[in-house]
């Protein structure tokens, strides 16, 4: 049990090395939201860069998500004659969960990977340390502008996969039956609550913080070289993927414990 | 701190972990004077100048720059004096992401020493024009060779008019020529601005051209100094080794 316990005990101590590092870095970045000077140019151009990389994949991704969850759950409602519920039903799982969960996670691949490559080989070719010689401080200027982006663009993003999800299953319910856009619309918003969007919304806020500050945790403690790069870039797709998981379980118990589902 | 002296340097140390890096170093830079300083790969050059702009913590021993102890002071007064150090770096450090008009505004957008739009393109193109690279002013750092790099990293270095000048490899990874061209270059900076820099390489011939004086470090220390005549000539193997 003992030889166990040590051959563990390496690995743990760099795992909780590393949550502890994120944890500082965190505050750090956090701090840093709201100590001038504010590089509002920067966080425009960023939340530009973020929106404008990421909205045609997510907006594929969205629409095929609604067409196929659409034409998989039909002919199992059809056997109950419960078609006219798929609707509702859509819009509920996308905009509650599937909506959220997927852009997250497209943008854990797409956007932490490239903060974790961007600003490991800046750190690699030293281009942090030259902004920082220029009087310039590298955790305003380039972390917390990447963060506050993701912050603000996810949540954008996710609305827009959730209103192409739902464009989606309209067109594979008009594959099969004859239904009005405005028709569908209603049922789908009648089956939702205001408070539904509050959870999926909270939660995207939280996923979009963490996207940037992962990739931007993984790329700013970059070891020296160019391997280093490719491995900032690999891991901040796993622990930001990981960490949307981790949001999403902590969301649903919470959301069932203060709204009651 | 001497008035002649524009960096003094007192029992300089730093380590990282077990390994002991700088282990007491004294080092002088006198105004107007380029000083070389030569060591074997591991002995601390990088660290050194690293630890004069504070971009490294030493662990202890004291730095003066331009009158100042750099290492008690707050964040802006460093950025105030960080104003009057430039730092070429052995890569040449452009930001990838902004072009060569972009990365020279940088600094002056930063410190905001220019009044207006017109000021920022004069300053600019002045700092590219003493480097020869006018025409590359809307081109992307990755469509420059490495000796255009360095170049334009030293317009940058220069655009601010740095009383000094800290040079770290500056002709690493150049052809001869191309090498002595930035050697030249470096000379014609210290006539034209009346800088101090020092200058840390392992080109022997960039140590001819552009210093008035060598330190060589061994282990993390001040082992020798002198001229380059003097080092060359000197019977010391350690020394010697050097100039082979």
């Amino acid at each position: 049990m003992l030889k166990r316990f040590k051959i563990l005990t390496p690995s743990l101590k760099s795992f909780f090395t590393e949550v502890g590092e994120l944890v500082s870095f965190s505050i750090d970045a956090i701090k840093h939201l709201f100590i001038p000077p504010f590089e509002t140019r920067e966080l425009i151009r960023q939340a530009y860069v973020v929106g404008n990389k990421t909205l045609p994949l997510i907006a594929t991704t969205g629409f095929i998500m609604g067409f196929v969850l659409t034409i998989q759950t039909r002919p199992v409602l059809a056997d109950f004659g419960a078609q006219s519920m798929i609707p509702g039903m859509i819009a509920i799982s996308v905009i509650r969960e599937i909506g959220p969960v997927i852009t997250a996670l497209l943008c854990a691949g797409k956007i932490s990977s490239g903060f974790g490559a961007e600003i490991g080989a800046m750190k690699v070719t030293e281009q942090i340390d030259a902004m920082e010689v220029s009087g310039t401080k590298p955790m305003n200027y380039v972390v917390a502008t990447r963060i506050m982006a993701t912050t603000l663009i996810v949540p954008i993003l996710v609305f827009f996969a959730d209103a192409l999800g739902l464009l989606g299953s309209y067109i594979g319910v008009s594959i099969k039956e004859q239904m009005s856009f405005k028709l569908y619309i209603t049922q789908a918003f009648n089956s939702l609550e205001f408070s539904d969007l509050i959870p999926a919304t909270i939660k995207s806020v939280f996923f979009g913080f963490f996207i940037g500050l992962i990739g931007c945790y993984k790329g700013y403690n970059a070891n020296r070289g160019t391997e280093a790069v490719g491995d900032a870039a690999n891991s901040a797709v796993v622990t930001a993927s990981l960490t949307v998981f981790i949001i999403d379980l902590l969301a649903a118990q919470l959301s069932e414990l203060f709204v009651g589902f | 701190m001497d008035k002649d002296n524009v960096i003094e340097i007192k029992d300089l140390k730093k380590g990282f972990g077990e390994k002991k890096v700088l282990t007491g170093l004294n080092l002088t830079l006198k105004r107007g004077e380029n000083l070389g300083i030569l060591g074997k790969s591991g002995t601390g050059k990088s660290v050194l100048t690293k630890c004069i702009v504070r971009l490294i913590e030493p662990d202890s021993g004291s730095i003066q720059v331009l009158g100042e102890n750099i290492l008690s002071l707050n964040s802006e007064e460093l950025n105030e004096i960080r104003k009057k150090i430039g730092y070429l770096f052995q890569s040449g450090a452009l930001y990838d992401s902004m072009t060569v008009r972009e990365n020279l505004e940088f600094p002056i957008r930063r410190t905001q020493i220019a009044d207006s739009k017109s000021e920022v393109k004069d300053m600019v193109e002045e700092a590219l024009d003493n480097v020869g690279l006018l025409e590359a002013i809307d081109k992307m750092p990755s469509e420059l060779s490495g000796g255009m790099r360095k170049r334009i990293g030293l317009a940058r270095t220069l655009i601010l008019k740095p009383e000094i000048i800290l040079y770290d490899e500056p002709t690493t990874g150049l052809d001869p020529v191309t090498s002595g061209e930035i050697s030249d270059l470096m000379v014609d900076i210290q006539e034209k601005y009346k800088t101090s820099a020092i200058i840390i390489t392992h080109d022997m011939k960039c140590a001819k051209i552009t210093t008035d004086r060598l330190v060589l470090l061994k282990e993390g220390a001040f082992y020798k100094e002198g001229t380059f005549d003097e080092l060359s000539e000197s019977t010391d193997t350690e020394i010697r080794d050097y100039f082979i």
